[in-house]
């Protein structure tokens, strides 16, 4: 067990200090989710007001989309230099390969929703501060959620042709409960009256989405990453 | 094609081919009218539906963690019978709800599970088609996640919709149309047995050829 650790450790160590290094998924990730709430306050807001509740939706598009992008770049990187391969060839367990990736996607798009949330605050007037408990919680569950399965497909998609297109089209429809629950779990505190006890609901479900697909991808990882 | 599978074709196609009389002289559904009869179509492919997505997920499990190749034919089979099932379900849906409900589409639980549960088996076909090498490993673990998602699914749609009022309550049926509803359901399940074991069939033996010409390749 202390092995599982030190493995996950050392692959989000590994990540982080060629991320700090390069700043390219994060820089360009950030860059785009600025970019889709951009587009979508375009979209929505009419004569300086979003029309009906959609902060939560935008919320959560903006997280998926730049989560999606920002698997595909880190596991495209990973192909480029062969890097995957000879991470696969060491001498170390599979599923915590799979969990030092898994956390190293968490912190990322972690650092992702920290600007995303202000900023979705500050353009919808969405109330973020008013449950910030519950929303940290959404937050945190659905993006383990959304990243658990990700990062596996990610991971299967990188020897995959046409693998760019593929990520998306297997990713949205398998993380639709995610999608549901986190958005309807912030609207539930981003409306006028707000309801924190759906939202503990929607947490609730989220937590048990995690606890069953992050079992399953490290049960899958062994299987459908060997060659 | 085995003598089994033709025994099913031949028993399926007959069964659908006087399904129509049969459909024709149950009883008249009281406030719906003809368009009930639709039914007896919509629900047997949807049944068959499910049943195929159970068996593309299992299928694919044992493929993956009990190293059984013959299991990936299983899967594909299944997945393809998953979307044509699906589309069957899919449009003979709303062409009730249309007049039943006066809408196409409603975002209802089951309908919604449905759309996308059949969406994922039709990403399991597109990756299984354009993924390439390495795409059936790929591809079973896309349909057994697909499987596991499909109770939340379900829960999430549910919550979600029934936050909103229902806009209609699908009848209950009478029991004098089941005779009917069970003739159409045995003809769809002996077809779908029979499309099933061919299609698997079909596949082991391309797996076969291609591992003949990978041994002749290397000779």
């Amino acid at each position: 067990m202390k092995g599982f650790f030190r493995v996950a450790w050392l692959v989000v160590r590994k990540d982080m200090m060629v991320e700090a290094r390069s700043l390219e998924v994060v820089s360009t990730t950030l860059f785009f989710a600025l970019t889709v709430v951009l587009v979508f306050a375009f979209g929505l807001v009419r004569e300086g007001t979003p029309v009906g509740d959609v902060s939560a939706a935008i919320l959560w598009i903006a997280t998926a989309f730049s989560g999606t992008l920002a698997l595909g770049r880190t596991f495209e990187r990973e192909r480029q230099a062969d890097t995957l391969r000879a991470l696969m060839l060491a001498p170390a367990d599979r599923p915590a390969i799979y969990a030092g990736k898994l956390a190293g996607m968490l912190l990322l798009m972690a650092l992702v929703e920290l600007v995303l949330v202000p900023l979705v605050g500050l353009l919808f007037q969405a109330p973020i501060v008013a449950y910030p408990w519950h929303l940290a919680a959404l937050l945190l569950a659905g993006t383990t959620g959304f990243a658990a399965v990700g990062t596996l497909f990610a991971a299967m998609l990188v020897r995959a042709r046409s693998r760019d297109v593929m990520l998306p089209i297997l990713l949205y429809p398998i993380t639709v409960p995610v999608m549901i629950a986190g958005v309807r779990g912030t609207a539930a505190i981003f409306q006028g009256t707000p309801d924190p006890d759906l939202a503990r609901f929607w947490i609730a479900l989220l937590l048990f989405f995690d606890v069953v697909f992050v079992t399953l991808a490290l049960w899958t990882f062994e299987p459908v990453m060997t060659e | 094609m085995s003598t089994l599978n033709k025994i099913e074709l031949a028993l399926a196609g007959a069964m659908l081919a006087v399904a129509p009389w049969i459909i024709d002289a149950a009883p008249y559904e009281s406030t719906m009218g003809l368009v009930q009869k639709i039914f007896y179509f919509h629900m047997p492919a949807a049944w068959l539906f499910l049943l195929a997505a159970i068996i593309a997920g299992t299928a694919s499990a044992m493929f993956l963690f009990g190293k059984k190749r013959d299991m990936d034919g299983w899967a594909l089979a299944a997945a393809e019978l998953a979307v044509v099932f699906g589309i069957i379900t899919l449009v003979t849906g709303p062409l009730w709800a249309r007049k039943a409900w006066g809408i196409w589409w409603v975002w209802d639980a089951r309908l919604t599970s449905s759309l996308i549960l059949w969406m994922i088996f039709v990403a399991y076909l597109l990756l299984r088609r354009y993924g390439g090498p390495g795409s059936d490993k790929l591809g079973a673990g896309m349909a057994l996640f697909g499987l596991a998602n499909v109770p939340f699914i379900f829960v999430s749609v549910n919550v979600w919709r029934t936050l909103h009022p229902q806009t209609s309550v699908v009848p209950t049926l009478p029991v004098q149309m089941g005779g009917p509803l069970w003739f159409c359901i045995t003809a769809f399940f002996l077809l779908f047995l029979a499309l099933l074991s061919m299609r698997a069939r079909l596949e082991r033996q391309r797996v076969r050829i291609e591992d003949l010409y990978l041994a002749e390749d290397e000779a």
